[in-house]
């Protein structure tokens, strides 16, 4: 449906032109450069309107000698051009009468820049373009998008070649359609070198100038943006989707400054506008600067709101540190390729602006290259105020102002410096006494901040007047050179004291910051090791009771969407109902409540989200032990970044969640297949077998000879062994799988089960020279007798597969420490050393020239049954050739020594005969090697 | 219809299956054999058909659908000796152990081979028929003489401890057919040892050491894996 109304819409856009019907319509061929084949593509569309019958003509078509387009342009009905002299030379142009008289469906004019000579009747083509299409002539035309008036700027920056010939946008603007031709760089230079592009003979060093990789994939791009944005939605989405239209290498950036001022809030919003226009990239930047930035906690909060709501919407957040804010701006601006600045029109007073110089008035000064959006703030009387917040000499440094105890120190430090002057005033002369008194000027700015150095250089030059320049004991100064003197002093004394004030003030904002990263640190390395929720929250709880000292907890939502509390510190700290409602009030809100927030302001704790781009993850909840009501902003800023970063690590974790399930449904599909094919196969070949055999013999019993009768029953009676094996391994691995394995162990005798195993393998295996070798003396082992004979029947089974026949098998069973090891070895081909342990896969088959059925289930079952028995499994080459599959079982410690005699009494007549003597007969337990 | 081997001609014996393609495949196996069979689908019509139809043998499927095979040997048992040889799948050791040590004779697991279902048979009617209590019995080369307590492989006497002579003369005394450990233990050890499957262990590595002539690969004592032992 959509689809339609987008078709429908260049249609309906004509028809409600109403009178203008009649208006031709233009086709523009845009490239990037000469050379990139617009003249050839214009006529060959041209050629294709000719074959569908229309009416045209070629106005104006420049080949520049090329011959494919010459040979394109021979086919077409042309007007022959008018001459014009000039200065007393010929110049032909397009005949502008002839083509209106002639009146076609469709004009071509190639070079829409072009300038016509003068004498013309207009000074440029466009304009006899207009004329035409206002005729009711379709036109196809050509450009480069060079020429494009608004662009032209640009590309005289970009390319340091300045273009006259210019077309205002409107034309473009108002085309019909947009053709964009073009090819890569290298093709374009390419023909360049082969000659291919027409070039003046006079501009020629110019142009190949002109002609860089660099400049022409700046103008490509151009090319290509401005048709993507001029375009119908359909193509831009088509150019989203294959990922033309993202951020191209040398794409705009945006980036917005941004303050404490509520204010900001309207700048990262418009900046988020304009990132979103251009679809670029854009950033938020703050510079703390000593002047300029907030004191006041409001004003603190006010500024991580603005970073918040910034980050929220998809800006990256920066954060300087400098003395000049319009330096550093636009030293970023430069380092991050910045095309766009936004920043607020400053609402300060004249004044203040004389005094400490205008941000913007700077940046737009220095920003070359960089467009600066100035924006006016739209904010209240009250918020105007707000915003002086940060007013610029108040509170500079920690200190309160109001506190005398800084002042009085500096007094009593120059009254010390006056004492020691006063003693050393005959040695040193007036000069040095007058460098000592800039000593507690300094220290005072050092130590207590500008106010107290500036009472300590009053003060001080008070007193060296009063005390050391003659006349001594008065204020009045008799030469005037003295004054100059003070004056210098007065001048250095502020300059020191500010500049230390203003270190002072970054030492605090740094140790601050050092303060929240170390603890942000701190939390996101604790949160990178875990890999669970459970441990994240716990680990986020901890490290913010730690922080606030309180008691903290975090609630996530179940799966139901219920939220509850997964983790708290300490361990046993529960919600109350109401607090519980407050912290889901949080949740789905996004925002803080509880304490001090003013939402819920009555709760006990605070409630903060942990969200971030995709929502809410949770709420962390904080119940301060301190009894006032309002958690200091400082700490509540850093509680706000802890949330941040839990719910950063609440949506990796619950991201490598879905990414751990997908894995496992890729697994488990893979083995659903597998499975099939070796249903499909394992179960299909006997069946074929069996019932082709047994047909046979029912529908044609006379034609088969006894043997044949025989041979068939043969293979059925084979093929329906190997479906039972195969089910008894399919049934085995589901036992296993689904945990539904029982192990029931008792005392076995290893060298019993060998002997099962064997005879139950029957002819095939006796066939073979095998030589058993069990250890004499072994205990008993405590296993599953049936499942440790179905290990061996597996081994076996896979030995006699892949080894040729004939060849030698062995087993063997000894002690080795606390376990029992067995081994079945084969000397058939080895295993790639590298699939050893995929042996043991689920449906694992090796490779061999032989024609081995199986289902690549035995071993995996054999490695299931081990582990169950806690032991292991392993699969090696025999440096002798062959393959040893090795597995141990533990012994137990406990394992049964002594048997009681039977009840001899009863039954022998005669007297017991001592147990452990009854050896005479023992044959030791050598096995045999029986050939086959 | 003359059967081919020695079996005990005319020997009655019931097939109690739910299978109804199991049930085609003995009773057509079976009277080739020179057997007479009857069979019941489900363990209400198997008790009766045993009551009425009196057979010398019954074959009975654990996986009944209508009780279970446990459960129909126990009735069976409380007024008949008739051997009874159960039929089972694999996994099922326990059912089959519960159900020898409840009184059924033996037990073949499906699927089973038909000479080894016929040897099954053959020797439980000899069992029923009084057999095992000659004086000498002779299987190959082992020869037990209870009389003089004396047991000889290839002729040569083999000294065995009472205890091992105990176990040896169960085994032959039911020989063809499978002895549950419980069975054995308590015949051999008391009453009081027959949960102790380890003296069992022990005791058959022992003896097979004395009369196999290949220990790993005995042919006389041969172990049913997590049901018991039988002696051939």
């Amino acid at each position: 449906m959509p689809k339609d109304e987008r078709r429908a819409d260049p249609d309906a856009l004509l028809a409600g032109l109403g009178p203008e019907k009649e208006h031709g319509r233009l086709t523009v061929f845009l490239g990037a450069a000469a050379g990139v084949g617009k003249t050839y593509a214009m006529l060959e569309a041209a050629q294709e309107r000719l074959a569908e019958g229309w009416d045209l003509v070629v106005g104006w078509v420049e080949t520049h000698g090329r011959p494919e387009t010459e040979a394109l342009l021979a086919g077409l009905p042309a007007i022959p051009p008018r001459t014009l002299s000039y200065r007393g030379r010929e110049f032909q142009e397009m005949d502008l009468d002839a083509v209106l008289a002639r009146h076609p469906a469709l004009v071509l004019v190639d070079e829409l820049a072009h300038s016509n000579i003068p004498g013309s009747r207009h000074l440029k083509r466009y304009q006899d373009v207009e004329e035409i299409l206002a005729a009711g002539i379709n036109v196809y035309t050509t450009l480069n998008i060079q020429h494009l008036e608004t662009l032209n700027d640009v590309v005289a920056q970009i390319t340091g070649v300045k273009v006259r010939e210019t077309v205002p946008d409107r034309i473009l603007e108002s085309a019909y359609q947009i053709q964009l031709v073009d090819i890569p760089p290298e093709e374009l230079l390419q023909r360049l070198k082969e000659g291919k592009v027409y070039v003046p003979g006079q501009a020629a060093y110019a142009l190949r100038k002109f002609f860089r990789p660099g400049n022409i994939s700046a103008l490509r791009e151009m090319a290509l943006r401005y048709t993507a944005r001029r375009v119908d939605r359909q193509v831009e989405n088509y150019m989203r989707l294959h990922g033309i239209a993202g951020p191209w290498p040398s794409g705009e950036r945006v980036m917005v400054c941004i303050s404490a001022s509520p204010f900001s809030a309207q700048l990262i919003r418009t900046a988020r506008r304009l990132a979103e226009g251009l679809q670029a990239e854009w950033l938020a930047v703050n510079v703390e600067a000593p002047r300029r930035s907030p004191t006041s906690e409001a004003a603190k909060d006010a500024l991580s709101r603005n970073k918040r709501l910034a980050e929220e919407l998809g800006a990256e957040v920066v954060t300087l540190a400098g003395d000049d804010v319009a330096d550093e701006l636009l030293a970023l601006a430069r380092a991050r390729n910045v095309s766009q600045i936004i920043i607020g029109k400053p609402l300060h007073s004249k004044y203040w602006e004389i005094l400490h110089g205008s941000v913007v008035d700077k940046i737009i000064r220095r920003s070359q290259g960089i467009n600066v959006h100035v924006i006016p703030g739209k904010v209240g009387k009250e918020a105007g105020r707000d915003l002086k917040g940060p007013a610029p000499r108040q509170g500079v440094g920690a200190v309160p102002a109001v506190s005398l105890i800084p002042h009085l120190a500096a007094v009593v430090l120059t009254g010390v410096v006056t004492l020691m002057a006063a003693v050393l005033a005959p040695v040193l002369g007036l000069v040095n006494i007058a460098i000592i008194y800039v000593l507690p000027v300094v220290f005072s700015a050092i130590r207590w901040g500008t106010g107290p150095a500036v009472t300590a250089a009053v003060v001080g030059l008070l007193t060296f007047d009063f005390f050391f320049v003659p006349p001594v004991l008065t204020f009045t100064v008799n030469d005037w050179r003295y004054l100059f003197s003070c004056a210098i002093f007065l001048i250095v004394a502020f300059l020191t004291g500010s500049l230390s004030g203003r270190f002072r003030f970054q030492v605090e904002s740094f140790r601050q910051r050092e303060h929240r990263t170390a603890a942000l640190y701190a939390l996101s390395r604790d949160m990178a090791a875990v890999s669970d929720l459970q441990s994240v929250l716990e680990s986020v709880t901890r490290k913010v009771a730690e922080t606030v000292s309180g008691r903290v907890t975090a609630l996530v939502p179940d799966k139901s969407g219920q939220l509850h509390q997964a983790a708290a510190d300490p361990p046993g700290f529960a919600l109350e109902e109401d607090e519980r409602a407050v912290g889901a009030w949080a949740f789905e809100h996004g925002e803080a409540a509880g304490r001090g927030t003013g939402t819920l302001d009555g709760a006990e704790g605070l409630y903060l989200p942990m969200r971030t781009a995709k929502g809410v993850h949770g709420v962390l909840g904080v119940r301060p032990d301190a009894t006032d009501r309002a958690l200091p902003p400082e700490q509540r800023r850093l509680l706000e970044a802890f949330a941040g970063l839990a719910a950063l690590a609440v949506s990796r974790i619950q991201l490598a969640e879905q990414a751990r399930d997908a894995q496992l449904l890729a697994q488990s599909e893979h083995l659903r297949i597998a499975l099939f094919n070796s249903l499909s196969h394992d179960l299909r070949t006997p069946l074929a077998s069996i019932i082709g055999s047994v047909s046979g013999l029912l529908e044609d019993e006379k034609v088969y000879s006894e043997t044949a009768r025989r041979d068939l029953l043969q293979a059925v009676l084979q093929e329906a062994r190997r479906m039972h094996r195969f089910l008894n391994n399919l049934l085995d691995m589901a036992r296993l799988e689904s945990g539904m394995l029982k192990l029931n162990k008792e005392w076995c005798d290893i060298q019993d089960i060998i002997g099962v195993a064997v005879s139950r393998m029957g002819d095939p295996l006796t066939a073979r020279p095998v030589k058993i070798d069990v250890e004499p003396g072994l205990p008993l082992v405590k296993a599953d007798y049936v499942l440790i004979e179905q290990v061996l029947i597996n081994c076996l089974d896979n030995a006699l597969k892949y080894s040729e026949p004939g060849s030698r098998i062995r087993i063997s069973a000894r002690r080795r420490g606390d376990r029992l090891e067995m081994a079945v070895a084969d000397r058939g081909i080895q295993i790639p050393p590298e699939d050893l342990d995929r042996i043991f896969d689920k449906f694992y088959r090796l490779h061999s020239p032989r024609q081995v059925s199986g289902t690549g289930l035995g071993l995996a079952i054999c490695k299931g049954i081990i582990e169950a028995h806690g032991g292991t499994i392993e699969a090696a080459n025999d440096p002798a050739g062959g393959v040893v599959i090795k597995f141990s079982l533990p012994l137990s410690s406990d394992a049964p020594e002594l048997v009681p005699v039977a009840d001899e009494a009863a039954a022998n007549p005669r007297g017991s005969q001592p147990d452990a003597g009854s050896g005479e007969s023992w044959q030791g337990n050598e096995g045999g090697e029986h050939g086959g | 219809m003359e059967g081919k081997t020695e079996g005990k001609k005319g020997a009655r014996i019931l097939v109690v299956d739910d299978e109804k393609q199991i049930r085609r495949l003995l009773k057509v196996s079976l009277t080739e054999h020179g057997y007479e069979v009857e069979d019941a689908s489900c363990g209400g019509e198997g008790l009766k058909e045993a009551l009425t139809y009196k057979p010398d043998l019954v074959l009975l499927d654990l996986g009944l659908p209508d009780m279970d095979g446990l459960e129909v040997v126990r009735r069976l048992r409380e007024w008949s000796k008739v051997p009874v040889i159960i039929l089972s799948v694999r996994e099922a050791e326990d059912e089959k152990i519960a159900a020898l040590d409840a009184g059924a004779d033996d037990y073949v697991t499906k699927p089973f081979g038909m000479g080894e279902l016929l040897a099954r048979i053959r020797a439980a009617l000899r069992h029923a028929a009084g057999a095992g209590t000659e004086p000498v019995m002779a299987f190959d080369d082992l020869v037990i003489d209870v009389a003089h307590r004396r047991v000889t492989v290839k002729g040569q006497e083999v000294k065995l401890t009472p205890t091992e002579y105990e176990l040896i003369k169960n085994l032959a005394a039911y020989a063809g057919k499978v002895l549950t450990p419980r069975q054995l233990l308590r015949a051999v050890w008391g009453p009081a040892a027959e949960n102790e499957t380890h003296y069992l262990r022990v005791y058959v590595g022992q003896l097979r050491r004395k009369i196999e002539s290949d220990p790993s690969r005995p042919r006389h004592i041969i172990t049913e894996p997590g049901v018991g032992y039988r002696l051939l």
